[in-house]
């Protein structure tokens, strides 16, 4: 039994829903994100969030899967701040949805001073209607800085639950500063470009479970939607309890996820 | 917690295949012609820090592939990431 706390199941098939199913899988969370295109208008987003919180619980629930997901307009699409924010004026008629936790993923993607002002509205969003927060943080060589620049931006906000933000996709160079400021911490199992198995684990063992999750979020690229249970059969391999992998995969997700009132996983 | 026999039992032969593909890459990359560019570079100043006595190499390793300007850009000039951060 576990928790997927990050998967982009817009881009899987339903075949994907049943391994899950079968592995073990019983509550996923599918944040927002790049559907590995451009979509070319608001409108193409209005039907996204409406997938996001229609169409995909009702698949989900087909094979016993409770489905979460989070709203927001991404980076990677966020650079055109009129474009943005057009999506954004979009968002608050999904968020009293039955199934929608919070603000994610928000962030950056290159870094840029635009990704930086809609990332901080967002924010703004979540702390004005008491919301959890999901932040992804940019890729290979441009995730330290995001991840700078995104403790800074939310250093900014006085009145910040951090205990309510998690950051994701953290890594070895990474991992220190998200934990040491307060915030969860998300470990992205994910083929070369984030952590291997291995390498979530060695973090685990380094830096311990208290604020962290690990996910596999399986989108549209070539990524796995059963990196979460292949890391649990790493953990027993290399002699890790039957506790603490439950509390890496089941417990720490819960207790993150439960902040958000919508959350009865 | 398992002992470094335990861990060399377990993942040695992972570990020695990455090694081989690594060096591999870099025999291949010598091999072909053209000049290659600041990520062959970056990857042979990271290489170093495997020899290095200290415990936390793969951050390290990371460190040294990242962007370390501290300011946000004006402007994406691609959507992606190479892997390396680009000389100044």
């Amino acid at each position: 039994m576990y928790i997927e706390p990050h998967a982009h199941m817009v881009s899987r098939t339903t075949d994907d829903y049943e391994k899950l199913a079968i592995a073990g899988c019983e509550v996923l969370c599918e944040p927002a994100f790049w559907a590995g295109f451009d979509r070319s208008s608001p409108a193409g987003f209005f039907d996204y969030f409406r997938q996001l919180t229609d169409y995909e619980p009702k698949r989900a629930a087909k094979y016993g899967i409770k489905h979460y997901c989070w709203l927001c307009i991404n980076p990677k699409e966020a650079d055109d701040p009129v474009f943005a924010r057009e999506v954004m004026a979009l968002i608050p008629q999904f968020l009293d949805g039955p199934t929608v936790l919070g603000i994610g993923e928000i962030g950056l993607n290159k870094n840029t001073r635009n990704e930086l002002a809609i990332f901080e509205e967002h924010v703004q969003l979540a702390v004005d209607r008491n919301l959890p927060i999901l932040i992804h943080t940019p890729h290979l060589e441009d995730k330290l800085k995001g991840t700078r620049l995104t403790l800074d931006l939310l250093a900014s906000f006085s009145q910040l639950e951090r205990s309510k933000v998690i950051i994701d996709h953290v890594e070895e160079h990474t991992i220190a500063q998200v934990l040491d400021a307060g915030y969860w911490a998300g470990m992205t199992l994910y083929p070369q470009s984030k952590c291997s198995p291995n390498r979530a684990i060695d973090m685990l063992e380094v830096y311990g479970s208290e604020r962290l999750w690990m996910n596999s979020a399986c989108d549209w690229g070539v990524s796995d939607p059963l990196a979460v249970p292949r890391c649990i059969l790493e953990m027993k391999k290399r002699q890790h309890s039957a506790e603490s992998i439950a509390q890496i995969v089941y417990h720490n997700p819960r207790k993150f996820l439960s902040q958000s009132p919508r959350f009865v996983g | 917690m398992p002992t470094k026999q335990d861990l060399l039992d377990l993942q040695f032969i992972d570990a020695r295949h990455k090694l081989i593909d690594l060096a591999a890459f870099l025999d291949r990359i010598d091999r072909h012609p053209g000049a290659a560019d600041f990520r062959y570079a970056a990857l042979q100043a990271a290489i170093p820090i495997l020899l290095a006595a200290r415990p936390d190499r793969a951050r390290a390793v990371l460190d040294a592939l990242s962007d370390h300007s501290p300011d946000p850009i004006p402007k994406a000039t691609f959507q992606g990431a190479l892997g390396a951060a680009q000389p100044a």
